[in-house]
Protein backbone atom coordinates (compact mmCIF):
# COMPACT_ATOMS: atom_id res chain seq x y z
CA UNK A 1 0.00 0.00 0.00
CA UNK A 2 1.44 3.37 -0.90
CA UNK A 3 1.92 6.02 1.78
CA UNK A 4 -0.70 8.21 0.15
CA UNK A 5 -3.48 5.71 0.71
CA UNK A 6 -2.87 5.33 4.45
CA UNK A 7 -4.95 7.75 6.46
CA UNK A 8 -3.66 9.29 9.67
CA UNK A 9 -6.24 7.31 11.59
CA UNK A 10 -4.94 4.11 10.02
CA UNK A 11 -1.47 4.91 11.37
CA UNK A 12 -2.86 5.48 14.86
CA UNK A 13 -2.63 9.27 14.78
CA UNK A 14 -4.95 11.53 16.74
CA UNK A 15 -7.83 12.93 14.67
CA UNK A 16 -6.78 15.80 12.42
CA UNK A 17 -8.94 18.32 14.31
CA UNK A 18 -7.40 17.46 17.69
CA UNK A 19 -5.77 20.51 19.32
CA UNK A 20 -4.23 18.79 22.34
CA UNK A 21 -0.90 17.98 20.66
CA UNK A 22 -0.29 21.70 20.04
CA UNK A 23 -1.43 22.48 23.60
CA UNK A 24 1.03 19.93 24.98
CA UNK A 25 3.84 21.42 22.92
CA UNK A 26 3.08 24.89 24.31
CA UNK A 27 3.10 23.53 27.88
CA UNK A 28 6.49 21.89 27.32
CA UNK A 29 7.97 25.07 25.85
CA UNK A 30 6.51 27.17 28.69
CA UNK A 31 8.41 24.89 31.11
CA UNK A 32 11.63 25.59 29.23
CA UNK A 33 11.97 22.17 27.61
CA UNK A 34 14.66 22.43 24.92
CA UNK A 35 15.53 18.79 24.23
CA UNK A 36 12.89 16.64 22.50
CA UNK A 37 14.07 13.02 22.27
CA UNK A 38 11.94 10.57 20.37
CA UNK A 39 11.48 7.25 18.72
CA UNK A 40 8.84 8.01 16.11
CA UNK A 41 5.26 7.09 16.83
CA UNK A 42 2.09 8.15 15.08
CA UNK A 43 0.64 9.31 18.40
CA UNK A 44 3.51 11.82 18.74
CA UNK A 45 3.57 12.96 15.10
CA UNK A 46 2.48 16.55 15.75
CA UNK A 47 4.82 17.01 18.73
CA UNK A 48 7.78 15.67 16.75
CA UNK A 49 6.98 17.90 13.77
CA UNK A 50 6.60 20.97 16.00
CA UNK A 51 9.95 20.30 17.67
CA UNK A 52 11.65 19.79 14.31
CA UNK A 53 10.27 23.12 13.10
CA UNK A 54 11.29 25.00 16.28
CA UNK A 55 14.79 26.48 15.97
CA UNK A 56 14.91 27.13 19.71
CA UNK A 57 14.97 23.41 20.59
CA UNK A 58 16.96 20.30 19.76
CA UNK A 59 14.92 17.47 18.29
CA UNK A 60 16.84 14.24 18.77
CA UNK A 61 15.85 11.03 16.99
CA UNK A 62 16.89 7.96 18.97
CA UNK A 63 17.75 4.46 17.78
CA UNK A 64 16.25 3.04 20.98
CA UNK A 65 14.30 4.64 23.78
CA UNK A 66 16.84 4.21 26.57
CA UNK A 67 19.12 6.63 24.74
CA UNK A 68 16.53 9.25 25.62
CA UNK A 69 16.92 8.49 29.32
CA UNK A 70 20.66 9.03 28.99
CA UNK A 71 20.14 12.21 26.97
CA UNK A 72 17.76 13.72 29.52
CA UNK A 73 20.12 12.85 32.38
CA UNK A 74 22.91 14.67 30.54
CA UNK A 75 20.61 17.61 29.89
CA UNK A 76 19.89 17.84 33.62
CA UNK A 77 23.60 17.74 34.47
CA UNK A 78 23.98 20.75 32.21
CA UNK A 79 20.95 22.62 33.57
CA UNK A 80 18.61 22.00 30.62
CA UNK A 81 15.24 20.29 30.43
CA UNK A 82 14.12 17.56 28.09
CA UNK A 83 11.22 15.28 27.31
CA UNK A 84 11.22 11.72 25.99
CA UNK A 85 8.49 10.82 23.49
CA UNK A 86 7.88 7.13 22.89
CA UNK A 87 5.38 4.39 22.38
CA UNK A 88 4.54 2.03 25.23
CA UNK A 89 6.63 -0.74 23.65
CA UNK A 90 9.68 1.48 24.21
CA UNK A 91 9.14 1.63 27.96
CA UNK A 92 10.58 -1.85 28.28
CA UNK A 93 13.79 -0.68 26.60
CA UNK A 94 14.29 2.04 29.23
CA UNK A 95 14.13 0.07 32.44
CA UNK A 96 17.79 -0.34 33.45
CA UNK A 97 18.63 3.25 32.48
CA UNK A 98 15.88 4.42 34.83
CA UNK A 99 18.33 3.51 37.60
CA UNK A 100 19.34 7.14 37.06
CA UNK A 101 15.88 8.17 38.25
CA UNK A 102 15.47 5.89 41.23
CA UNK A 103 19.12 5.77 42.29
CA UNK A 104 20.31 9.18 41.14
CA UNK A 105 17.13 11.17 41.66
CA UNK A 106 17.35 12.67 38.19
CA UNK A 107 14.10 14.29 37.07
CA UNK A 108 12.53 12.71 33.99
CA UNK A 109 9.53 13.63 31.91
CA UNK A 110 8.27 11.14 29.37
CA UNK A 111 5.17 11.07 27.21
CA UNK A 112 4.09 7.54 26.36
CA UNK A 113 1.58 6.95 23.58
CA UNK A 114 -0.13 3.77 24.65
CA UNK A 115 -0.62 0.63 22.68
CA UNK A 116 -1.93 -2.63 24.06
CA UNK A 117 -4.70 -1.11 26.09
CA UNK A 118 -8.22 0.12 25.20
CA UNK A 119 -9.35 -1.61 22.01
CA UNK A 120 -5.96 -3.02 20.93
CA UNK A 121 -6.23 -5.29 17.89
CA UNK A 122 -2.58 -6.39 17.65
CA UNK A 123 -1.79 -9.10 20.20
CA UNK A 124 1.94 -8.32 20.03
CA UNK A 125 1.30 -4.95 21.67
CA UNK A 126 -0.67 -6.23 24.63
CA UNK A 127 2.05 -7.70 26.90
CA UNK A 128 4.24 -4.56 27.02
CA UNK A 129 1.29 -2.19 26.97
CA UNK A 130 -0.20 -3.86 30.03
CA UNK A 131 3.21 -3.94 31.74
CA UNK A 132 3.89 -0.20 31.37
CA UNK A 133 2.48 0.94 34.70
CA UNK A 134 3.85 -1.91 36.85
CA UNK A 135 7.38 -1.72 35.42
CA UNK A 136 7.54 2.08 35.53
CA UNK A 137 6.22 1.93 39.08
CA UNK A 138 8.88 -0.61 39.99
CA UNK A 139 11.56 1.84 38.80
CA UNK A 140 10.07 4.74 40.74
CA UNK A 141 8.41 6.50 37.79
CA UNK A 142 5.04 8.10 38.57
CA UNK A 143 2.33 7.58 35.95
CA UNK A 144 -0.42 10.02 35.01
CA UNK A 145 -3.05 8.79 32.56
CA UNK A 146 -4.71 11.06 30.02
CA UNK A 147 -7.86 9.51 28.58
CA UNK A 148 -9.58 12.56 27.12
CA UNK A 149 -8.54 15.43 24.88
CA UNK A 150 -9.59 18.07 27.42
CA UNK A 151 -7.26 16.66 30.11
CA UNK A 152 -4.15 16.01 28.00
CA UNK A 153 -2.47 19.41 28.40
CA UNK A 154 -3.35 19.55 32.10
CA UNK A 155 -1.80 16.11 32.60
CA UNK A 156 1.43 17.24 30.93
CA UNK A 157 1.44 20.46 32.98
CA UNK A 158 1.04 18.43 36.17
CA UNK A 159 3.76 15.99 35.14
CA UNK A 160 6.19 18.77 34.14
CA UNK A 161 5.65 20.48 37.50
CA UNK A 162 6.33 17.24 39.36
CA UNK A 163 9.41 16.53 37.23
CA UNK A 164 11.05 19.95 37.08
CA UNK A 165 10.01 21.45 40.42
CA UNK A 166 9.78 18.33 42.57
CA UNK A 167 12.56 16.37 40.86
CA UNK A 168 10.44 13.32 40.12
CA UNK A 169 10.42 10.90 37.21
CA UNK A 170 6.97 11.14 35.65
CA UNK A 171 5.33 9.49 32.66
CA UNK A 172 2.17 10.78 31.03
CA UNK A 173 0.32 7.88 29.44
CA UNK A 174 -1.58 9.11 26.38
CA UNK A 175 -4.07 6.27 26.22
CA UNK A 176 -5.85 4.72 23.27
CA UNK A 177 -9.06 6.32 24.51
CA UNK A 178 -7.36 9.63 23.76
CA UNK A 179 -5.37 8.76 20.64
CA UNK A 180 -7.65 6.07 19.24
CA UNK A 181 -6.78 2.43 18.69
CA UNK A 182 -4.87 1.67 15.50
CA UNK A 183 -7.14 -0.52 13.36
CA UNK A 184 -5.97 -3.97 12.21
CA UNK B 1 45.94 -13.34 28.96
CA UNK B 2 46.30 -12.88 25.21
CA UNK B 3 47.62 -9.52 24.18
CA UNK B 4 47.05 -8.92 20.50
CA UNK B 5 49.57 -6.45 19.05
CA UNK B 6 46.98 -3.78 18.30
CA UNK B 7 46.00 -3.66 22.01
CA UNK B 8 49.36 -2.29 23.05
CA UNK B 9 49.07 0.99 24.96
CA UNK B 10 49.10 1.18 28.77
CA UNK B 11 45.87 2.90 29.77
CA UNK B 12 47.46 4.29 32.93
CA UNK B 13 49.81 6.35 30.77
CA UNK B 14 47.81 6.81 27.58
CA UNK B 15 44.49 8.02 29.05
CA UNK B 16 46.06 10.85 31.11
CA UNK B 17 48.17 11.89 28.11
CA UNK B 18 45.18 11.94 25.78
CA UNK B 19 42.91 13.82 28.19
CA UNK B 20 45.60 16.26 29.24
CA UNK B 21 44.11 19.16 31.20
CA UNK B 22 40.87 17.54 32.45
CA UNK B 23 39.62 21.01 33.42
CA UNK B 24 39.21 21.73 29.69
CA UNK B 25 36.15 19.45 29.69
CA UNK B 26 32.91 18.47 31.30
CA UNK B 27 33.42 14.71 31.50
CA UNK B 28 31.06 11.74 31.43
CA UNK B 29 32.94 8.53 32.18
CA UNK B 30 31.67 5.02 31.52
CA UNK B 31 31.66 2.22 34.02
CA UNK B 32 34.45 0.46 35.88
CA UNK B 33 37.81 1.05 34.17
CA UNK B 34 37.15 4.40 32.56
CA UNK B 35 35.31 5.63 35.66
CA UNK B 36 38.41 4.88 37.76
CA UNK B 37 40.72 6.32 35.08
CA UNK B 38 38.93 9.66 35.09
CA UNK B 39 38.07 10.03 38.77
CA UNK B 40 41.66 9.15 39.65
CA UNK B 41 43.31 11.50 37.19
CA UNK B 42 40.98 14.37 38.09
CA UNK B 43 41.20 13.77 41.84
CA UNK B 44 37.41 13.20 42.03
CA UNK B 45 36.79 16.60 40.48
CA UNK B 46 33.12 17.68 40.42
CA UNK B 47 33.09 18.20 36.64
CA UNK B 48 33.54 14.44 36.12
CA UNK B 49 30.36 12.37 36.24
CA UNK B 50 31.24 8.67 36.31
CA UNK B 51 28.69 5.91 35.85
CA UNK B 52 28.59 2.72 37.87
CA UNK B 53 25.41 1.41 36.26
CA UNK B 54 23.02 2.26 33.41
CA UNK B 55 25.58 0.58 31.16
CA UNK B 56 25.41 2.07 27.67
CA UNK B 57 24.28 5.55 28.76
CA UNK B 58 27.61 7.41 28.64
CA UNK B 59 27.44 8.62 25.02
CA UNK B 60 23.87 9.92 25.16
CA UNK B 61 24.51 11.55 28.55
CA UNK B 62 27.40 13.35 26.92
CA UNK B 63 25.15 14.35 24.03
CA UNK B 64 22.47 15.82 26.29
CA UNK B 65 25.14 17.64 28.28
CA UNK B 66 26.79 18.99 25.12
CA UNK B 67 23.46 20.36 23.89
CA UNK B 68 22.77 21.89 27.30
CA UNK B 69 26.20 23.58 27.59
CA UNK B 70 27.26 24.59 24.07
CA UNK B 71 29.91 26.93 25.48
CA UNK B 72 31.78 24.05 27.17
CA UNK B 73 33.61 21.10 25.67
CA UNK B 74 32.13 17.76 26.66
CA UNK B 75 34.23 14.61 26.75
CA UNK B 76 32.80 11.10 26.99
CA UNK B 77 35.39 8.52 28.03
CA UNK B 78 34.04 5.02 27.96
CA UNK B 79 35.05 1.40 27.40
CA UNK B 80 34.43 -1.00 24.57
CA UNK B 81 31.88 -3.03 26.53
CA UNK B 82 29.92 0.03 27.63
CA UNK B 83 29.84 1.45 24.11
CA UNK B 84 28.91 -1.87 22.52
CA UNK B 85 25.88 -2.13 24.80
CA UNK B 86 24.30 0.90 23.12
CA UNK B 87 26.35 1.29 19.97
CA UNK B 88 23.39 2.92 18.22
CA UNK B 89 24.06 5.95 20.41
CA UNK B 90 26.95 6.73 18.03
CA UNK B 91 24.35 7.18 15.28
CA UNK B 92 22.27 9.44 17.51
CA UNK B 93 25.31 11.56 18.39
CA UNK B 94 26.33 11.70 14.71
CA UNK B 95 23.01 13.00 13.41
CA UNK B 96 23.03 15.81 16.00
CA UNK B 97 26.79 16.29 15.60
CA UNK B 98 27.41 18.90 18.32
CA UNK B 99 30.80 20.53 17.72
CA UNK B 100 31.60 20.54 21.46
CA UNK B 101 31.33 16.75 21.92
CA UNK B 102 34.19 14.26 21.77
CA UNK B 103 33.86 10.53 22.46
CA UNK B 104 36.89 8.50 23.52
CA UNK B 105 36.64 4.72 23.70
CA UNK B 106 39.35 3.07 25.78
CA UNK B 107 39.27 -0.31 24.07
CA UNK B 108 40.99 -3.15 25.91
CA UNK B 109 39.00 -5.83 24.10
CA UNK B 110 37.70 -7.23 27.36
CA UNK B 111 35.11 -6.93 30.10
CA UNK B 112 37.65 -6.17 32.81
CA UNK B 113 35.18 -5.75 35.63
CA UNK B 114 33.71 -9.22 35.28
CA UNK B 115 36.89 -11.27 34.90
CA UNK B 116 38.40 -10.20 31.56
CA UNK B 117 36.11 -12.10 29.24
CA UNK B 118 36.79 -11.13 25.62
CA UNK B 119 34.54 -8.46 24.18
CA UNK B 120 33.50 -8.26 20.55
CA UNK B 121 36.42 -5.93 19.80
CA UNK B 122 38.81 -8.82 20.51
CA UNK B 123 36.79 -10.89 18.07
CA UNK B 124 36.92 -8.65 15.02
CA UNK B 125 34.56 -5.76 15.76
CA UNK B 126 36.08 -2.36 14.96
CA UNK B 127 34.38 0.46 16.84
CA UNK B 128 36.07 3.17 14.77
CA UNK B 129 34.52 1.64 11.65
CA UNK B 130 31.16 1.57 13.43
CA UNK B 131 31.58 5.24 14.34
CA UNK B 132 32.39 6.02 10.70
CA UNK B 133 29.37 4.02 9.59
CA UNK B 134 27.26 5.92 12.12
CA UNK B 135 28.26 9.12 10.36
CA UNK B 136 30.87 10.59 12.70
CA UNK B 137 33.20 12.40 10.32
CA UNK B 138 36.25 12.89 12.53
CA UNK B 139 37.61 9.61 13.86
CA UNK B 140 40.95 8.14 14.86
CA UNK B 141 42.34 4.86 16.12
CA UNK B 142 45.38 5.20 18.35
CA UNK B 143 47.72 2.27 18.82
CA UNK B 144 51.03 4.01 19.55
CA UNK B 145 52.12 6.71 21.97
CA UNK B 146 53.27 9.05 19.20
CA UNK B 147 49.69 9.20 17.91
CA UNK B 148 48.36 10.61 21.18
CA UNK B 149 49.23 14.35 20.86
CA UNK B 150 47.31 14.83 17.61
CA UNK B 151 44.25 13.09 19.07
CA UNK B 152 44.55 15.17 22.23
CA UNK B 153 44.24 18.30 20.06
CA UNK B 154 41.44 16.79 18.01
CA UNK B 155 39.15 16.24 20.99
CA UNK B 156 39.53 19.93 21.86
CA UNK B 157 38.58 21.40 18.50
CA UNK B 158 36.60 20.72 15.37
CA UNK B 159 33.34 21.58 13.71
CA UNK B 160 31.57 18.40 14.71
CA UNK B 161 31.58 15.47 17.10
CA UNK B 162 34.78 13.46 17.13
CA UNK B 163 35.50 9.85 18.04
CA UNK B 164 38.83 8.41 19.21
CA UNK B 165 39.37 4.71 19.67
CA UNK B 166 42.36 4.01 21.91
CA UNK B 167 43.57 0.43 21.85
CA UNK B 168 45.05 -0.51 25.23
CA UNK B 169 46.35 -3.61 26.95
CA UNK B 170 43.87 -5.38 29.24
CA UNK B 171 45.62 -4.21 32.38
CA UNK B 172 44.03 -2.70 35.46
CA UNK B 173 43.07 0.94 35.79
CA UNK B 174 44.07 2.73 39.02
CA UNK B 175 42.71 1.02 42.17
CA UNK B 176 40.81 4.15 43.05
CA UNK B 177 37.86 4.15 45.49
CA UNK B 178 35.48 6.66 44.02
CA UNK B 179 32.10 7.97 45.11
CA UNK B 180 29.46 5.50 43.96
CA UNK B 181 26.43 7.58 44.94
CA UNK B 182 24.86 8.95 41.74
CA UNK B 183 22.83 11.53 43.63
CA UNK B 184 25.84 13.10 45.32
CA UNK B 185 27.79 12.97 42.05
CA UNK B 186 24.93 14.72 40.29
CA UNK B 187 24.62 17.44 42.91
CA UNK B 188 28.38 18.10 42.93
CA UNK B 189 28.46 18.22 39.14
CA UNK B 190 25.56 20.64 38.88
CA UNK B 191 26.91 22.74 41.72
CA UNK B 192 30.22 23.13 39.92
CA UNK B 193 28.85 23.57 36.42
CA UNK B 194 25.75 25.67 36.89
CA UNK B 195 27.16 28.26 39.28
CA UNK B 196 24.03 28.78 41.33
CA UNK B 197 21.68 27.10 38.94
CA UNK B 198 19.94 28.05 35.73
CA UNK B 199 17.01 30.42 35.70
CA UNK B 200 14.40 28.09 34.27
CA UNK B 201 10.70 28.90 34.15
CA UNK B 202 8.07 27.87 36.69
CA UNK B 203 4.92 28.62 34.68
Amino acid sequence: MSEGTITGERRGEPPGDATWPEEIYRVLRDFGVTQFAYVPDAGHKVLIDLSLADEAVSSVPLTTEEEGVGLLAGAHLGGARGVLLMQSSGVGNCINFLSLAKGGQFPFLMLVSMRGDFGEGNPWQVPMGQAVEPVLGAMGVLCIRADEAREAAAAVRAAATMAFQSGQAVAVLLTQKLIGAKPF
Amino acid sequence: MENAPEFSLDRNEAVPRLVGRHEDFLVVAGLAGTARDLTYLSGDAPHVFALAGAMGAATTMGLGLALARPERRVLVVTGDGELLMNVGSLATAAVINPPNLAIVCVDNGHYGETGYQKSHTSLGVDLEQMAIGAGIRTTRTIRREEEIPEASRLIREGNGTSFVLMRVRPNESPPHKRDLDPTSEKLRFRGAVLDGGPDLPRP
